[in-house]
């Protein structure tokens, strides 16, 4: 009772009144109206709830709110800028990546992740990349593909 | 039906595309109720098969912060969408581990957890049935001893006094005499066991009843309507004070039709009135508390004369359909009706039992029985191939049912493109070239299957579909049918855009409310782009004559003078002549006398399948069974190391008879998420129980295809045979993708290593065991050969 962590989410500063069981899952979309992070499992073996948190993507069910505290935390809803879809989201839009969509922010956030720290993944990185993000809608073929797509379009962007 | 068209038949990008990227899009548990909000959690039954002595809930009702306890004592109604056969909590008896006993809401998760187990329950244990066949014999302990007064479905034939809560049989021709005639026969047996649909959203339902008495559901679920209809029937609330709200649904395969925990909400919210109460499944719960795919043993016998042309079938198929069927029983009907499989069968005797067991509750899942069916079916096929050395792909084309064929019910099959498919998928898979070298220790195989799968649905499940005008020509397009993933929203606004000669982007497509969107059945059966379809079409029909009336009476010409192109009125042999849509679909059109004729544009659009016709109850005969049958086939080719029996899925090719694609790539993506499944299904998932209690409750030990798992290649396709009475000749292919997928594979091991898996899933396990028991048996026919050699 009374913990008051603070936390930067997608650029914003956050002081928030935690308990001490409470998740990150739970402060983002309960507490900060966050809710892209779905609920898939809340045991750390669906991917749904999947934030960028110090550059690592993470399960949110699994991080406790308290050891969040001072942490950048990077959601989906940080994606688009100034009104344009990240290439990401772009290409996940363009190539059958998404049908029920209840998997889609978390896959989005584990694919930024990767190409953050290695911005020329090879296939097989992408796929260990979302290894942890169970989809059970589209097959995966179609994310991996979307997945390399965006790489190669921020490649030809970048330079 | 080749009309030239400009939206329909391109892969345009999703309708909710973009909410779903940009986390906007918002599923049941993302909605906000305020500081009111009640927390449910449901006490569930520890055994399989037991009598409720008694239930004390007083201790959990003076725990502080509890609002409400509901139990069985509460709340007894029946409910069911084909046979009422479940209350909405537990009754004198539990019948499966899992069962909610009793409810409680509470102020927060944790409070509702702790009066659970204040919540004095006293069973006394009954025997339990945990296998479908033990649930027929005689002296089998009865699970519903008041089957005979459950209200049913006029097509749905309880057995009282047994097990069997269905019961569908086909008497067609004489097999007896035809098996005399056969050159070859086959007898097999085959096994699927329980699986869970997994979708990525558990069950989540929020419900409020207000002080006016309205009452309002939130829920992710695939049948707001049938929500409405079963929970208003059961509860006895009139139809127009139940509000059901559906909004996106994170995945449903089947698991979220009917009516399954909404249930067990209504009751707390009614007693806890006038707070809205939530409740949310954990992962644990969704696995064997909502429905789960039934399992089923299947015995087939195909007999074929001696140029390999299917002279007979015998097929008896026992539905493990779990404590309660209210859904189940009509996909032991399906199977029946469909139990020959996409083939010419002129005798054909079919036994299809949905018996009761002490499992969970057996519901619809991608497929409805057909993924089950055919993994019996297409192996005992392709052993006759082996008995009788013919080509499976030559077979397959030899008996596939053409347009014009005599159905396994005695109906005529409408034109079909089942051979085309059968041969796309083949030669994608280069089936006439030699297989490619194997790596050391490992053997290639390659197998294919064919499907048909028909919409299993009441004979009167119709759509409604309503299309409004804004003032800048946009168009909100209401419909009742759910996006759950499967791109319908998409197709409909298509349609839609098509008909109205309007940019597909300036309709948006609305989640159901039943207070504002028209009827829909359900989202079930792949009947949407069909049946729902069609309604959209005539909407959007209606909206179009209007619109063109009204010009047409302006001008002074005929309406066959007038189109509509991108947002304009045209007259087409003089296209300067325009009016735009802009505000005179709302505001009308002033005429040379000064007057304002029209006002805003409402289309309305309904369908109803016209002629579906009941089957006679002893032979399952009747001229039209189904609307019309969605047929494909897939192959497959495999790499599997002889040592270990592992799987690796080399290519994996898939065509359907689509009747038309309205979107291409919806087509494809729905194919490939369909591959993925069956081979999920068919070589991974399994619900494990012991004795009715389940033992992989989470998504570690109940395994599903990572990508790692998936094929190196696809080839998914499709043909456009038009269907005659489909909008722009479509019909279904949601559920299709994944029936073909594990017999093929499982026929691909076949031709591989020679050992043939009979019960799902095929494990690198049981493919090493086969391939021992293969060897011993080699051996011991050997000795014996050497010792009849001697002998002699
Ligand atoms: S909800 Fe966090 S991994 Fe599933
Ligand atoms: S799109 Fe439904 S779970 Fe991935």
């Amino acid at each position: 009772m009374g913990n008051v962590i603070n936390l930067k989410v997608n650029g914003l500063n956050y002081s928030v009144d935690v308990e001490l069981g409470e998740t990150l899952l739970d402060v983002l979309r309960e507490k900060l109206d966050i809710t892209s992070p779905k609920r898939g499992c809340e045991m750390g073996e669906c991917g749904a709830c999947t934030v960028i948190m110090n550059d690592l993507a993470v399960n949110s069910c699994l991080v406790l709110a308290i050891e969040a505290n001072n942490a950048e935390i990077y959601t989906v809803e940080s994606l688009k800028k100034n009104g344009k879809l990240h290439p990401l989201q772009k290409s996940f839009v363009d190539n059958g990546a998404i049908q029920c969509g209840f998997c889609t922010p978390g896959m989005l956030m584990s694919a930024k992740a990767l190409i953050d720290r290695n911005p020329d993944p090879t296939e097989d990185d992408i796929k260990e990349a979302i290894a942890g993000n169970i989809c059970r809608c589209t097959g995966y073929k179609p994310i991996v593909e979307a997945i390399k797509k965006a790489v190669s379009t921020m490649k030809k962007e970048g330079s | 039906m080749s009309v030239k068209t400009r939206v329909v038949g391109t892969s345009v990008s999703r309708k909710d595309a973009l909410e779903k990227v940009t986390g906007a899009a918002k599923f049941v548990d993302d909605m906000k109720f305020g500081p009111g909000l009640l927390h449910a959690k449901l006490l569930r039954s520890p055994y399989p098969h037991a009598r409720i002595i008694k239930i004390d809930t007083s201790k959990a009702e003076a725990l502080p912060g509890v609002r409400a306890v509901i139990s069985g004592k509460d709340f007894n109604q029946y409910i069911g969408l084909y046979l009422l056969d479940r209350t909405l909590y537990a009754v004198d008896k539990v019948r499966y581990v899992g069962e909610p006993v009793a409810g409680v809401a509470a102020e927060t998760v944790e409070i509702a957890e702790d009066a659970l187990k204040l919540i004095d329950v006293e069973y006394e244990e009954l025997t339990g049935i945990f296998d479908p066949e033990d649930a027929l014999k005689p002296g089998a302990p009865i699970l519903h001893e008041k089957l005979g007064e459950y209200e049913c479905a006029p097509f749905i034939f309880p057995q009282p006094g047994t097990n069997i809560s269905n019961y569908f049989k086909v008497r067609k021709g004489d097999v007896d005499s035809a098996f005399k005639q056969c050159a070859h026969i086959t007898e097999q047996e085959y096994f699927v066991p329980h699986l869970q649909h997994t979708p990525l959203e558990t069950h989540v339902a929020v419900a409020k009843v207000d002080d006016a008495g309205l009452y309002t559901l939130w829920t992710s679920s695939q049948s707001p309507f049938a929500q409405r209809n079963l929970l208003a029937k059961s509860l006895e609330i009139p139809y127009h004070k139940l509000r059901v709200i559906t909004p996106y649904v994170g995945g449903g395969f089947g698991s979220k039709a009917g009516v399954s925990i909404e249930g067990c909400v209504i009751p707390l919210a009614i007693k806890a009135s006038p707070r809205p109460v939530k409740l949310h499944l954990t992962r644990e719960e969704e696995f064997y508390c909502t429905f789960v795919r039934q399992g089923l043993k299947a015995k087939v016998k195909i007999g074929v004369d001696s140029e390999g042309r299917i002279l007979a079938m015998e097929n008896t198929y026992y539905w493990d359909a779990g404590a309660y069927t209210e859904y189940g029983v009509n996909i032991t009907r399906a199977s029946g009706y469909s139990s020959t499989g996409p083939y010419l069968v002129p005798n054909v005797k079919a036994d299809s039992y949905c018996c009761y067991t002490n499992h969970p509750v057996g519901g619809p899942m991608r497929g409805f029985g057909m993924p089950e069916i055919h993994w019996a079916i297409e192996q005992a096929i392709d052993t006759i191939c082996c008995k009788i050395g013919m080509d499976p792909v030559e077979f397959r084309m030899k008996n596939a049912l053409k347009g014009g064929d005599l159905s396994v019910t005695g109906g005529v099959m409408h034109p079909n493109g089942l051979k085309k498919c059968i041969l796309k998928a083949a030669q994608d898979l280069s089936w006439d070239q030699p297989k490619p070298k194997a790596g050391e220790g490992r053997k290639i195989g390659r197998g294919i299957a064919a499907m048909w799968k028909a919409p299993a649905m009441p004979p009167d499940a119709s759509s409604g579909a309503i299309l409004k005008f804004n003032e800048d020509a946009t168009v909100n397009l209401l419909v009742s049918g759910m996006e759950i993933g499967q791109g319908t929203h998409t197709v409909m606004a298509q349609m839609a855009a098509e008909v109205l000669g309007i940019p597909y982007e300036w309709i948006r497509v609305h989640t159901p409310d039943t207070d504002y969107s028209p009827y829909e059945w359900q989202t079930v059966a792949s009947r949407l782009t069909w049946s729902m379809g069609n309604a959209v079409v005539k909407a959007a029909e209606d909206a179009r004559q209007q619109i063109l009336e009204l010009a047409a009476n302006h001008w002074g010409c005929g309406l066959e003078e007038l189109d509509i192109q991108n947002g304009m009125i045209i007259q087409i042999e003089d296209p300067g002549k325009t009016i735009p849509l802009k505000d005179s679909v709302i505001y009308g059109i002033r005429g040379k006398d000064g007057n304002l004729r029209g006002g805003p544009i409402i289309g309305r659009g309904n369908f109803i399948p016209p002629d579906v016709t009941p089957l006679d109850r002893e032979t399952g005969q009747g001229p039209k069974a189904v609307v019309h049958f969605t047929t494909g086939a897939q192959a497959a080719e495999i790499e599997v190391d002889e040592e270990t029996g592992r799987i690796h899925l080399r290519k994996i090719s898939s065509c359907y008879d689509v009747g038309k694609a309205i979107n291409p790539l919806n087509v494809i993506c729905q194919s490939i998420g369909g591959i993925y499944m069956g081979l999920s299904t068919g070589m991974f998932e399994q619900l494990k129980m012991h004795n009715g209690t389940p033992l992989n409750n989470n998504l570690s030990d109940y395994v599903t295809a990572t990508v790692a798992d998936m094929p190196d290649e696809i080839f998914a396709s499709f043909v456009e045979v038009p269907q005659a009475d489909g909008p722009f000749g479509a019909r279904g292919v949601g559920e299709h993708t994944m029936v073909p997928t594990a017999p093929a594979i499982a026929n691909a091991i076949y031709d591989a290593l020679g050992v043939r898996i009979r019960s799902m899933p095929m494990t690198p396990e049981k493919i090493v065991c086969a391939l021992k028991q293969k060897r011993l048996e080699s051996k011991d026919k050997k000795k014996i050969e050497q010792a009849f050699a001697s002998i002699e």
